[in-house]
Formats: structure tokens, sequence, C-alpha cells
């Protein structure tokens, strides 16, 4: 029961800072989404010039940063890696795709339904689709192979780099794009959105909060544990939005998003597939990079790549609706998907063989 | 009892090979893990299957022994 009382706090918690830090200044239904800052790092990194959504978000930063302080306390902190790690940044660019045909990560996604965008349940039954085919592959076997202990300081090297670049964001050199107008421009003030993620990095670490992993677990053990964490960041969300008057019904005209159900939908069903055969969502990935997993450090970079394409090559949605480029990347990332899950699952290939 | 090393798996394969264990040897599993998330998880999926649980824990590794009662 301590564990549920866990999960509950955090996940209230995450949703209760998340419209807090919209209140400071974030974009609405967006207090986080790790698909859309890592995309803004990407952008103010100069990966990509899409002149809206460029800036280095301390939140992600806070969640790295959280995510260390909390294993280390914990003697939890390990440096491990060597899973599959080209086939992890792989899944991580598809990850990204998906989501930016939606335009969130799954924790926007429940984000957005706790601010009453009536687009994210489109997402979420896609989420959820995706989900059961990643789990049917787990069933047959599907597992990218062990991690091996790696030199502890190569643990440390993510944090590190996280610890650059917020100083970065402080210097503010003039080589770094900020974007003056769109999504980019709206930020909750740099110290208070690094706490957040500081605080709600540490609680993601202690309570293992995942939202992939709240599904997955009810269909793969019947066990609900994670699946509270998902519902109390709705639930929070949800009733902090009636209190500050953001919340507001409906499918048009929401912020930051766009009507189109279908490709709603299927971005989302890539995101959960993808996200299965990671072992968690873009957050969980974020914190065990900040416990020393490089194969998550990894996984980080393939999002941060996968934001810059998705902007890049024209991928990405706006609230105009999807791309024909994206729609086209989403077809070819389903059918890489699929070639990764055959190629790892243990008992189609024996069966073949 | 059937001996499950699920060390350097990642989240969730260590509670699907416990899970399969258990399939194989209803009687009971011994599940070695080592990091916290496996221990948690794993430790919650024998409860949950009727199992009693007690733990040994060597260092970095943990040992979860599950029997049916």
């Amino acid at each position: 029961m301590e564990g549920k009382k866990g999960i509950i706090i955090s996940g209230s918690v995450v949703g209760a800072i998340a419209v807090l830090l919209v209140y400071l200044g974030n974009p609405a239904n967006m207090g986080f989404c790790i698909a859309c800052f890592v995309r803004d790092i990407a952008g103010g990194l100069g990966l990509h010039r899409a002149g809206v959504v460029q800036y280095l978000r301390p939140e992600v930063m806070g969640l790295v940063l959280g995510a260390f302080i909390m294993a280390t306390k914990n003697k939890e902190f390990q440096a491990k890696g060597g899973s599959s790690p080209t086939t992890r940044f792989v899944l991580s660019v598809v990850v990204m795709i998906g989501a930016l045909v939606f335009l969130g990560c799954p924790l926007r996604m429940i984000l957005r339904l706790g601010g009453g965008d009536l687009n994210a349940i489109f997402a979420i039954a896609g989420f959820v689709a995706g989900i059961f085919v990643g789990v049917f592959f787990l069933d047959k076997g599907f597992n990218l192979q062990r991690n091996y202990k790696q030199p502890k300081y190569d643990g440390y090297v993510f944090p590190a780099l996280n610890v650059g670049l917020f100083i970065l964001l402080l210097a503010a050199p003039a080589f770094l794009f900020f974007s003056e107008s769109g999504p980019g421009a709206a930020r909750a003030p740099i110290w208070i959105a690094l706490a957040a993620g500081l605080i709600v990095g540490g609680l993601s670490q202690k309570s293992r909060l995942c939202m992939v992993g709240g599904t997955r677990d009810m269909i793969l053990f019947k066990d609900n544990y994670l699946f509270l964490g998902f519902l109390s960041i709705l639930v929070v969300s949800f009733i902090l939005n009636m209190a500050f008057g953001f919340f507001d019904l409906g499918f048009e005209g929401q912020p930051v998003a766009h009507t189109n159900g279908l490709w709603n939908f299927l971005g989302m069903t890539l995101v959960g597939w993808a996200s299965v055969l990671l072992g968690g969502c873009p957050l969980r990935q974020l914190i065990l990079a900040g416990e020393g997993n490089s194969d998550s450090a990894v996984s980080v970079f393939g999002m941060l790549v996968g934001g810059a394409i998705a902007h890049n090559f024209g991928l990405a949605a706006s609230p105009a609706g999807p791309t024909l480029n994206g729609q086209i990347a989403v077809g070819i990332c389903a059918l890489i998907l699929l070639a990764i899950s055959w190629k790892n699952s243990e008992f189609l290939i024996k069966n073949k063989g | 009892m059937k001996k499950i090393d699920t060390c350097g798996m990642s989240c969730p394969q260590p509670v699907l090979m416990a899970k399969k264990g258990l399939e194989q040897s209803p009687e009971g599993v011994e599940v070695i893990v080592d990091n916290t998330t496996a221990k948690t998880n794993v430790e919650r999926f024998l409860i949950s299957a009727g199992c009693a649980v007690s733990v040994e824990d060597h260092g970095e590794l943990t040992i979860l022994k599950g029997k049916k009662a």
C-alpha cells in the first residue's frame, strides 16, 4: 500500500506542477511535454530552424538532474548500457515522429485531456492500440538483450551534459536560437522551470512513473501500480485546470493541437508501440538516463535527432493538421517498427529457423 | 525450484521472465535481480501470483524466492 500511495502522490504532484507551469508562462496544456521540450532544445541548438519552437527547456535539465540526485541519494545510480543502443536510437526517432504528428508525448496527451482537449481521446485510443501491438511482440519473446556494467564516469556524462546545457541557457550566447513568438516563446521563469523539473525528476525516479508502463502492466500482469500514476495526473490536472479557468472542453481551437482524429490516433499508435519496445515512455527515458543508463541516454539523443528530422523534413503537424510528409513518415516508421519487432522476437525467429 | 537470472535485463523483462518461469514451474521460482526497479516489480508480481516471497540481499544482487502456498 505504501508503494501505491507513493505513485498516486507522484502523479498528483506532476499533474499539479504541470498546470502551475502553464500558469507561470508555459504553452497551454504543455506544463510538461517531453517530446515538445526535446524538440525545442533541438531548435535552440540550431538542429532545426522552425522559428516558433526553439528554446532550451530547463524542465528537461531538471528532470535529468532530479533523477540523478534521487538515484545517487538512494544508492540506485548504476552506470550500465550496451542493450542494442542503435536500435534504441532508431526507436526513439520513431517515437518523436509519432509524437509530433499528434503534437505531444504521452504525458502531454494526458495533460491535454485534463485541459478538456477531446482530440486526446483519439490519441489515447491509438496509444493503447500501439501498446497492444508492442505487448503482442513481448509475448513472442521480444527483447533488446541485456545491458552490461559500464565505467561509473560514463553514467555521469549525461547528467553533466545537462548541467552544461543549463549553463548555456543562462549564458544565452548569440549562436543559440530562442523563439520570439509561438510555443517556444511561452516560458515559465528559468529557475522555477528548473525546480519543477528537479521535483518531478526526483519523484519519477523514486516512483518509476511511466506513461506506457501503466497500460502495458495492466495488459501483461493485471498490475495497476503505474496506471494509478497515469490516472492521478489526469485527475489533478483536470481539477486544477478547472480551478485556474484553463479548462476548455471540445475539439476545435485547442492550444497547440489539430483536430484530425485519424492521425492523432496513428501518431500515438507509433509512440505506444515503440515505447513498449524501448521499455518506457519519453519521460522514463530521461529519468533512466539520469540514473546512469547509457541506453536511455542514447534514446534521448535519438529523440533530439528525431525532433530535428521531424521539423527539417516537414513531418511535424501544426494546428492546421498533419502534413503529407508526416503521413508518409508514419507509414515508413510502422514498417521500421515491424522489422525491429519481428527480428528481436526470439520465438518468431526460432519458429522460422 | 526454477532459477531465473534477470541480470542486465531492463523493464519489463524481469517480470516477464518470472511469469514464464512460474508457468513452467508452478511450485515456485528463484529470481536473481540486479536493480531496485526489477526487485520491486518482480516482488509485486510474485505476491500477486499468490507466492510467499523471501528476499536475500547479496550486495549488488538480490535473490527473490517465491513459493506457492
